[in-house]
């Protein structure tokens, strides 16, 4: 185990955590996170701290962190008044905890909080606790069902972890995982950084075998040269994906210089991003989405792009999007159009995008995503319009005519066809080692979601995007990583 | 507290840095000015140089394509008579015309987080409206200046263009790189502009030069 993975781990996986500030009322910071901790099922031990040694979602609590048993417990989740967390830390150093995330506010940004801040990353030096915090939200590891944050979020396993500086931007990562079903193996909110900053955990990340992507919300680089080394190091062998908030022009900077005066804070940290490896994203979803993709689906060889569509203005869009992005629409290669030619009636649109005009029957779709996976000229799909056979089965279903009429067969079979098109789909990115994004709105515009086409997706394990432009923005993304793998190779 | 070096100067340090600049004369008299433009070889251009004087153009210190002695002679003349009471040591700075339509800066500035990064932009009238710029930080690795290139908007000016060679980018990628390991190596610098770095056929060449030294004169 490398030294940084063993600092890190009392930190996320620990065998026991301490919770401080537990209280009867669950409106209570301390409380919720116990409930958390309890309702998503973490399975090491639990320490509820209360003074007056009240009961807590119905069970005992320990009246001081003398009383937890030593060795016991190697992480404090830590919910009290700030005035209270010094005596509480040497407490916890004394039964074993080797790692703290501080919940707590009134430190570094507050007004008055800046020395109390100093001398908990002291305090935590002396005692030999690593510091996560303080005034964070909180920190999630799936592999451990740890759900240690005072507010919600919790999303499924998966190989994505999330760093940031922002408590509710990690929400909203961790929202879109519940939503799309790609989860995390870990989230933590970096708090004030008081101890650890957003580079450290990506160190970490870098190292954990759990870990195949990174996805990070950051307003501040802090030591810009740490972070791109450590960045460097990291998108060496895994993406990280990063938004920036906080995006100012520093007018502050020498006006004598043209250079100067040209520079902008943000079109540096561009500069770095761009020599770093690291996956720009302007918006939250769209760093979800490249993460998710990352994290599902092979990465492409380059930039040839096909795109397929059951129908016309979808494909058309998507074109220009697919341009516009720098990739390559490629000129639909002749083998497969002859081929198509013998699947499909004539009207098809026999060029790129590969528009079937509703002329597809039982098998085409799953056999023509076959022969373009297949083919050596191609380096990354884009299918376009799944869910349309299944929500007219939707429409059957809500009609007065189900399920006579002939309308049970005929929309269970537009259901299970569509659910077969994304297992199509997903078997030949994988068959093949090359990207396959599937994107159509029915992912959101389909009510209930109970399209069985992004329903399919899903039980791949991979996303849907609601617009082609979303899965080009994506997929653009993936080419330009892949180049700056294949040129550090 | 900065300060910047002279045009000459800026241009010194950059030539012991390993970016090629063309060769000039830095003269005291109208004499001096002749005699070197004629061992330049015609045209010439002549500006006023000195630590204290940043903004020639704007003050009509500088004048171009000198064809002959005679030129050459009445511009230094001019130029000698237009010295204000604060431009300091200032004397002729005699170039060789470089030709070519397309401009670029590129320089080095230093950034409270990630330090020196090197800057490549569009030069010419455009340059602050179009505000096409991109950084990396220094020293640039294999491929980054490569990279900073390709990052251009308008990197399209950079290929075949009316008639013009593509630039090399293989000596465009050297200034880069040599803008990068100053900045790295010498800490004392804050900030360069070459502005403008004419392409001059297929090659980036410095036309004017700027540096910004921390402290206070020497």
């Amino acid at each position: 185990m490398t030294n940084v993975v063993e600092k890190f781990r009392p930190l996320f996986y620990p065998r026991g955590i301490v919770v401080t500030g537990v209280s009867q009322h669950p409106g209570k910071f301390g409380a919720v996170a116990f409930h958390n901790l309890i309702a998503c099922g973490y399975q090491g031990e639990l320490f509820p701290i209360n003074r007056e040694g009240v009961a807590s979602f119905g069970r005992p609590t320990y009246k001081s962190v003398l009383e937890v048993p030593a060795g016991r417990a190697d992480l404090a989740f830590i919910c009290t008044p700030n005035t209270a967390n010094e005596q509480l830390l040497r407490d916890c150093a004394r039964i074993g905890v080797r790692a703290a995330f501080v919940a707590s506010a009134g430190y570094g940004e507050a007004a008055d909080g800046r020395e109390a801040e100093d001398r908990l990353v002291a305090l935590g030096r002396e005692l030999g606790i690593l510091i996560a915090g303080p005034n964070g939200q909180g920190l999630i590891s799936t592999r451990v069902s740890m759900c240690a944050q005072i507010v919600a979020p919790y999303p499924p396993p998966g190989p994505i972890s999330v760093v940031s500086q922002s408590g509710n931007l990690a929400s909203s990562f961790m929202n879109y995982g519940c939503l799309t079903g790609v989860g995390m193996s870990k989230a933590i909110s970096c708090g004030n950084s008081a101890m650890l900053e957003l580079a450290d955990y990506l160190e970490y990340f870098a190292e954990d075998p759990e870990t195949a992507v990174s996805l990070g919300y950051l307003e501040g680089v802090g030591n810009g040269r740490r972070f791109l080394d450590v960045a460097r190091a990291h998108t060496a062998s895994k993406p990280f994906v990063v938004v920036r908030g906080g995006v100012t022009s520093a007018g502050k900077r020498a006006a004598s210089s043209h250079t100067g005066a040209l520079a902008s804070d943000d079109g540096i940290f561009s500069g770095a991003c761009r020599q770093a490896g690291i996956t720009r994203a302007e918006t939250i979803e769209e760093a979800y989405e490249a993460a998710a993709a990352f994290a599902t689906q092979p990465l492409p060889r380059g930039p040839r792009t096909l795109i397929f569509t059951v129908a016309g203005g979808w494909g058309v869009l998507t074109s220009d999007a697919c341009v516009q992005a720098g990739l390559e629409l490629i000129a639909l290669p002749d083998d497969l159009r002859a081929k198509i030619d013998t699947m499909v009636p004539a009207r098809w649109s026999r060029s790129n995008p590969i528009d079937l005009a509703g002329g597809e029957t039982r098998d085409t779709i799953p056999e023509l995503l076959e022969l373009m996976a297949a083919h050596p000229d191609v380096d990354a799909i884009v299918y376009l319009g799944i869910g349309i056979q299944a929500s007219q089965g939707q429409m059957f279903r809500r009609g007065p005519f189900w399920p006579e009429h002939g309308l049970e067969r005929i929309g269970s079979f537009h259901e299970s066809q569509d659910r077969r098109y994304a297992h199509a789909a997903a078997e030949a990115s994988q068959r093949h080692g090359k990207p396959i994004l599937i994107a159509s709105d029915l992912v959101y515009t389909d009510r209930a979601y109970g399209n069985s086409g992004p329903l399919g997706v899903a039980e791949t394990g991979r996303i849907t995007s609601p617009s082609g432009h979303r899965a080009i923005r994506t997929l653009a993304h993936m080419v330009r990583y892949a180049r700056h793998r294949q040129r550090g190779a | 507290m900065s300060y910047t070096l002279s045009e000459h100067e800026s241009k010194q340090l950059l030539k012991g840095a390993g970016i090629p600049v063309p060769d000039d004369a830095l003269v005291e008299t109208a004499d001096a000015a002749v005699r070197a433009a004629e061992a330049l070889g015609h045209p010439v251009a002549l500006k006023l140089c000195g630590r204290a004087i940043a903004h020639k153009t704007e003050r009509g210190l500088v004048r171009l394509g000198l064809r002959d002695a005679s030129e050459v002679r009445s511009a230094a003349d001019a130029l000698l008579a237009a010295r204000r009471s604060g431009d300091g040591d200032a004397r002729l700075l005699v170039c060789r015309m470089v030709g070519g339509r397309r401009e670029l800066i590129a320089g080095l500035v230093r950034d409270p987080s990630f330090g020196p990064c090197v800057m490549l932009g569009l030069g010419g009238i455009f340059a602050e409206a179009v505000g096409d710029v991109a950084f990396a930080v220094a020293p640039l690795a294999p491929g980054d200046a490569e990279d900073l290139i390709d990052a251009l908007r308008y990197g399209k000016l950079l290929g075949e263009f009316r008639g013009e060679p593509a630039v090399s980018r293989g000596k465009l990628a050297e200034i880069l790189e040599a803008l990068g390991r100053l900045g790295a190596a010498r800490p004392e610098i804050r900030s360069i502009d070459v502005n403008p770095l004419i392409v001059s056929g297929d090659t980036p060449v410095v036309i004017d030069a700027l540096v910004e030294l921390e402290g206070e004169a020497r």
